[in-house]
């Protein structure tokens, strides 16, 4: 367990993240790609906390701050999904090609 | 690093990342919330066994509520909760592989090319009250910054997702009333 390899595994999460928010029509799939790219990032975060930092708390703050950024990705997410299910019965990016009917 | 742990280690990594892949290959939504989850729960496993034992532990209790969440909201919205069908909803799949190749090797090679400072491995029994010490001490305002944000995207998700819009019902838009026209001006 060592630096390059914890932080190999949270690109791996970064970059299956990264496709998925872009490979997918679904606006909740989307979600869970935006999300995975955090739980890659939380990952770094936590691993220079361990072997960079020498144990420092503000470290920790950093990945406080990340859960904090997941919180209101997803609950602004699902507040606009319904938004917009309700304005355009859409639940596709295929169905959002205008921004104004 | 004793063996254990670092059998513990890729242990997790592997549930983290295999896992995240399955949540873009699952045939029913709601599945891929679990998958999405079991990820989670990898990355908590490292968290825990890098020292960070309370974040680890927030991070499971937090997703697991988001998840059950996100699959009650598929059963309500999307087609196919069940996965009785194969699902395969993509667009510009190629494009969307490459980007999430190249920024896995970017990241990756950044990684195992880059000298990082190194520091001596943090007390786990320590780690959990200097937190608690920093989020009501020295960070007191980032904590308290981050639980303004949350309770203004409550307030802004409320509004969002009310029944009713800005002008009338949300379900018939969002169009502005055209301003009342006086009768004796025209």
């Amino acid at each position: 367990m060592t630096l390059p390899a914890l932080l190999v595994v949270s690109a791996a999460l970064f970059g299956i993240g990264v496709y998925g928010a872009l490979s997918q029509q679904s606006f909740v799939m989307i979600m869970m790609g935006l999300e995975l790219m955090i739980n890659g990032a939380i990952l770094a975060a936590g691993a220079f906390w361990a072997f960079s930092s020498g144990g420092e708390p503000k470290g920790q703050m950093l990945v406080v701050v990340f859960m904090t950024v997941m919180a209101v990705e997803a609950a602004i997410g699902f507040a606009l999904v319904i938004n917009i299910y309700r304005v355009r019965k859409a639940d596709i990016t295929e169905k959002l090609k205008k921004l104004k009917t | 690093m004793t063996e254990p742990l670092d059998a513990l280690f890729w242990l997790s990594s592997t549930v983290a990342v295999f896992s995240a892949w399955r949540v873009f290959r699952a045939d029913s939504m709601v599945r891929a919330a679990y998958w999405l989850m079991g990820s989670f729960v990898g990355v908590a496993g490292i968290l825990v066994l890098v020292g960070a034992e309370f974040l680890g532990l927030v991070l499971i209790l937090m997703m697991a509520g988001e998840m059950t969440i996100m699959a009650v909201f598929m059963v309500m919205f999307m087609m196919n909760p069940a996965g009785l069908n194969p699902m395969n909803m993509v667009h510009q799949h190629r494009t969307s592989l490459l980007a999430g190749v190249l920024s896995f090797v970017g990241l990756g090679a950044i990684a195992l090319l880059a000298s990082f400072p190194q520091a001596p491995p943090p007390d786990p029994a320590a780690a959990t009250s200097d937190l608690g010490h920093e989020l009501l001490g020295g960070s007191m305002l980032v904590f308290q910054t981050a639980g303004v944000a949350l309770l203004s995207t409550m307030i802004g998700s409320i509004a969002l997702a009310a029944q009713r819009g800005r002008y009338g019902s949300a379900a018939e838009g969002s169009e502005e009333p055209g301003a009342p026209i006086d009768e004796e001006d025209a």
